[in-house]
């Protein structure tokens, strides 16, 4: 996927001014900056929520033309919320196999009698949801009303739906803010396996440098709405701008 | 201690996902199953059939359908007395125009063209929702029944401006028309909506239901993950629509047999469905059941004991029952908004953890 030249505006803000950058197949990117710097907007373009004032996205070497969300779902393209965006009156594994939507074709006419394909196409579906409730540990809740989940479960059920619809890019926004040393763990392994065992691109904004210089691949920093810096790990830590803007000053 | 499902284990996602997985619920189920086509036909009397048994069950199918719309989609309307008019109008013109078409195709086609009225007022629903979704179909609702009183050949040009039901048999036996037993008429009406309600329960546990659901969830991140918004509204709207013409059609053909669109299909038919499903519980199969068994019983009851027995006049009763239906709707939005279905649910919760409450 390349970026290149965004730029978005809400009314008088420039929330993106001229992004150029490109996310490598099987690469985890990571997207850092302060808080306002516009990261957030930039997944909501690469997923087709927000759609850029200028300049364009190339997908698999193709310009995307402007495609309402839903279309750009069913492209392979899958994310997370900064706030938690789960289905609340739905269970874990209503809202996992929510996730199955683009992988799906229900017929009516069999749905309605559950009938030959309509019961054969849920039991195949769920027997891959039940691979990722494995995965993430999540079985003890699958039954669960996800609105009485506590806040670190909420994050893994949401990876979950996002991970049920086999994207080939994976876009994660804060996936571990507000959790705990062991949580950050766990959630740090579940993205290294999904990259490694699914071989899934990873675009992840995240404020602790710690988990980002370590499981990821290359770092792209912003500010203000512009990139300035963009490069593997260890180059980013030194580089003098990155410190100036965001290292060096304190952050949440 | 006897509800349990301990020792009760699933060993394929399809026996897991059953309708009731739990042993007791099963057994409930099939009692009331059996009583309801196996005792009831033989006891019922025309009382019974009129007062209680077939406009529970005409109600409950309404009820399903604007459960679907509105509980499982959530999607308000208001349009409900409309459509139902769409199905009664739709289900005698295809029997007036066509004598050798059975009933229960007449029935079914008469919710498929309400499915598709439903879609063409479930349209402004890609634009706006909510209070001003509400607003909108609220016109639906005054404009159909306008249509059918203005119209005179929908109602092929009687003088009376009433359609009235021509007789209709199935397998021999009259379901229609003033011949029509009691048993007949209450069979009749409850296959319907046996069956309509296991489909109703299939759409909702698989794919299609899940979409809905995600919509009334939380719409934006329901587009993100790949839901069409316009294909999970507008099928809502259509078999919303379907059972709700379902139900006018029967509510027409087998129930009172001659009706006149204003008097029968009014604003107040559209809010006494929204109130069952309130009451009974939004998103829920049974709670459409127990919604529309509590609003029909209800003023038969109070009718019953007020005025039978303890020789209150009529309007005073009425006017009490206006009260306790305002106070209950208020009572259960405050305190259990998902209706009584899931006081029943968390009954069983507590039952399955008793005597120890807070094992879990
Ligand atoms: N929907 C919106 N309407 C108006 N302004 C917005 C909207 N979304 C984001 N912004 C503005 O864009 C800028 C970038 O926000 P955001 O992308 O959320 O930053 P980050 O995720 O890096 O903290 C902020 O100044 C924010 O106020
Ligand atoms: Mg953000």
């Amino acid at each position: 996927m390349e970026i290149e030249n965004v730029t978005l505006r809400f009314g008088g803000v420039t929330a993106l001014k001229d992004v150029s950058f490109d996310i490598l197949e099987g690469e985890i990117c990571a997207i850092i900056g302060p808080n306002g710097a516009g990261k957030s907007s930039m997944l909501n373009v690469i997923n087709g929520f927000y759609h850029p004032d200028e300049g364009q996205i190339r997908f698999r070497g193709e310009h995307r033309p402007t495609l309402p969300p839903y279309r750009i779902a069913h492209m392979g393209i899958a994310r997370t919320f900064q706030n938690i965006a789960l289905f609340r009156g739905m269970t874990t594994l209503d809202n996992v196999m929510t996730g199955r939507v683009t992988r799906m074709r229900p017929n009516l006419m069999k749905s309605m009698l559950w009938w030959g394909s309509a019961e054969r196409e849920e039991s195949e579906n769920r027997e891959f949801v039940e691979r990722i409730i494995d995965f993430l540990e999540i079985q003890s809740i699958r039954k669960t009303l996800v609105g009485r989940l506590p806040y670190g479960l909420q994050k893994r059920v949401e990876l979950g739906r996002a991970l049920a619809a086999e994207p080939s890019l994976l876009l994660l926004d804060e996936p571990m803010a507000g959790m705990n040393v062991e949580e950050k763990e766990d959630m740090s392994r579940f993205i290294l396996d999904v990259n490694d065992e699914f071989g899934t691109t990873i675009a992840l904004i995240e404020h602790d440098m710690g988990v980002v210089m370590d499981i990821s691949d290359r770092v792209v920093v912003m500010d203000y709405g512009r990139k300035i810096a963009d490069g593997p790990p260890d180059e980013v830590r030194n580089n003098q701008t990155v410190i100036d803007a965001y290292l060096g000053v304190q952050h949440d | 201690m006897f509800y349990r499902e301990t020792g009760e284990f699933r060993t394929s996602y399809p026996n897991d996902s059953q309708t009731f997985p739990i042993k007791f619920d099963r057994r409930l189920y099939y009692i009331m199953l059996f009583a309801a086509f196996g005792v009831i036909p033989f006891l019922i009397n025309d009382y019974w059939a009129n007062a209680v048994f077939v406009p529970f069950l005409i109600w409950a199918m309404a009820a399903l359908g604007l459960n679907l719309l509105t509980g499982y989609c959530g999607q308000i309307s208001l349009g409900t007395g409309g459509f139902m008019a769409v199905g009664a109008y739709a289900c005698y013109k295809l029997m007036t125009a066509f004598p050798e078409m059975s009933i229960i195709l007449c029935i079914m086609f008469a919710g498929v063209i309400t499915a598709l009225v439903g879609i063409l007022f479930g349209l402004p629903s890609l634009r706006i929702k909510g209070f001003y979704l509400a607003v909108a179909t609220l016109a639906a609702q005054f404009f159909l029944v306008w249509l059918f009183n203005k119209v005179p050949w929908f109602y092929n040009y009687s003088s009376s401006g009433q359609i009235s039901a021509p007789e209709r048999t199935v397998l021999g036996v009259a379901v229609t028309g003033s011949f029509t037993e009691a048993w007949a008429k209450y069979l009749f009406c409850l296959t319907m909506v046996f069956v309509f309600a296991w489909v109703a329960r299939n759409l909702t546990r698989g794919a299609i239901g899940r979409s809905w659901m995600a919509i009334r969830d939380m719409d934006i991140a329901a587009e993100i993950i790949g839901v069409n918004p316009m294909k999970a509204k507008l099928s809502a709207f259509a078999l919303s629509s379907f059972y709700i013409g379902m139900a006018g059609a029967m509510f027409f053909a087998n129930y009172l047999g001659a009706i006149e669109a204003t008097e029968a299909f009014g604003i107040n038919q559209s809010f006494l469905v929204l109130f069952m499903i309130i009451i009974g519980g939004l998103g829920s199969i049974a709670g459409s059941f127990i919604g529309a068994a509590f609003l029909v019983l209800m003023p038969v009851l109070l009718k019953n004991i007020l005025v039978g027995q303890m020789g209150w006049n009529t309007a005073i009763a009425t006017h009490l029952e206006f009260i306790i239906i305002g106070g209950l709707i208020v009572l259960v939005l405050i305190v259990e908004p998902h209706g009584m279905a899931q006081l029943w649910r968390v009954a069983k919760e507590k039952l399955r953890l008793w005597p120890f409450p807070h094992a879990s």
